[in-house]
């Protein structure tokens, strides 16, 4: 069975609270190396069959429609899964 | 709670306008009883809507109240924004029902698109709770038609994700065009841009904002300063804008 991969990023110019506690959290960890940390999010879509182009097309559709909210964050990838889960 | 939203002598204060206003539950609404009682204090019937209703009752105005709705999964009101009653929702609004959506219900509406922008992690990171208050800038739309311009209110508002955000050409237009309906005033609780803390469509059927005007109806029951009744003009205006004949 396929798997599609969608992947959500908060837009850079809006604020990401999220990612600045986690960066907070970093530091306190001793994790000096890192700079700004921004949280996405990551979606697999379970396919019938095979991942087609058509059910690409759909899965694009529905990450601009309901995995993303285009005010605040972008789709950065849509693609079919190749790793092992 | 129950007790009070019980209240037969309330129940019966309802309903002399003949405007009957639905209140839609999600699974998690928490503020659907009191926005009830605002309605019924203002006049109206309040008539209790399911998120799964395909039709609306017959109701003249509609009120998304606060709590959460399907556990905010994915964004604060994202599945609630295609829930089945929002479809109906959604078509009696562009038809010029007036529509309220409080803080949860608020960014129902922004994830229905009947509102632009979009409701963000409070940029301090922690829940606010607080009395907050907000400057009335537009008083012309179905749910401000009773405050006057600039008058300052104070209301309840708790939020954890209230921050609002809009491109700034978004932000430019809501300014040009008088559809910031309430600004924060004292305080920016949670770090929305341009002090917005309310905003409305283009025809102003439609309002939405973070703060909770339905808690702040009944004197002793809202904020301590300043009589603690701010919010019934919410409520009162839509039944005006009602029986004045829409």
């Amino acid at each position: 069975m396929a798997r599609v991969v969608v992947e959500v990023m908060p837009k850079p110019e809006i604020l990401d609270p999220q990612g600045k506690a986690i960066s907070g959290g970093l530091t306190r960890l001793g994790f000096t190396g890192f700079g700004e940390v921004r949280q996405g999010k990551r979606f697999e879509l379970e396919v019938d069959g095979e991942a087609t182009d058509e059910v690409l097309a759909q899965a694009r559709e529905a990450a601009e429609k309901l995995l993303s909210n285009p005010v605040i964050e972008n789709v950065v990838a849509v693609r079919v899964a190749e790793d092992a889960r | 709670m129950t007790a009070v939203a019980n209240d037969p002598s309330v129940a019966e204060a309802g309903a002399e306008s003949g405007v009957s206003i639905g209140v839609v539950t999600f699974p998690g609404t928490l503020d659907d009883r009191d926005a009830a009682r605002a309605v019924r204090l203002a006049g109206a019937k309040p008539v209790n809507l399911w998120h799964a209703d395909a039709t609306l009752s017959g109701v003249d105005g509609v009120i998304l109240p606060g709590g959460f709705s399907y556990g905010d999964y994915l964004r604060c009101g994202a599945i609630a924004g295609f829930a089945p009653i929002m479809e109906a929702v959604v078509s009696a609004a562009n038809a010029g029902m007036p529509v309220l959506g409080i803080c949860n219900g608020f960014q129902i509406l922004c994830e229905s698109h009947l509102l632009p922008g979009a409701l963000i992690r409070n940029d301090h990171q922690h829940f606010i709770c607080r009395d907050q208050e907000l400057v009335v800038e537009n008083a012309n739309t179905a749910w401000t038609g009773d405050y006057t311009q600039g008058q300052t209110i104070r209301i309840p508002l708790k939020n954890g994700e209230g921050g609002f955000v809009a491109t700034d050409e978004v932000l430019d237009e809501l300014e040009s065009t008088g559809r910031v309906v309430f600004r924060y005033q004292g305080l920016n609780p949670n770090g929305s841009l341009r002090n917005i803390a309310g905003i409305t469509n283009e025809a102003g059927n439609v309002v939405g904002l973070m703060p909770h005007p339905e808690h702040a109806v009944e004197a002793g029951f809202g904020p301590e300063d300043g009589g603690g009744i701010d919010g019934q003009g919410f409520f009162s205006s839509a039944v005006r804008t009602l029986v004045s004949g829409n």
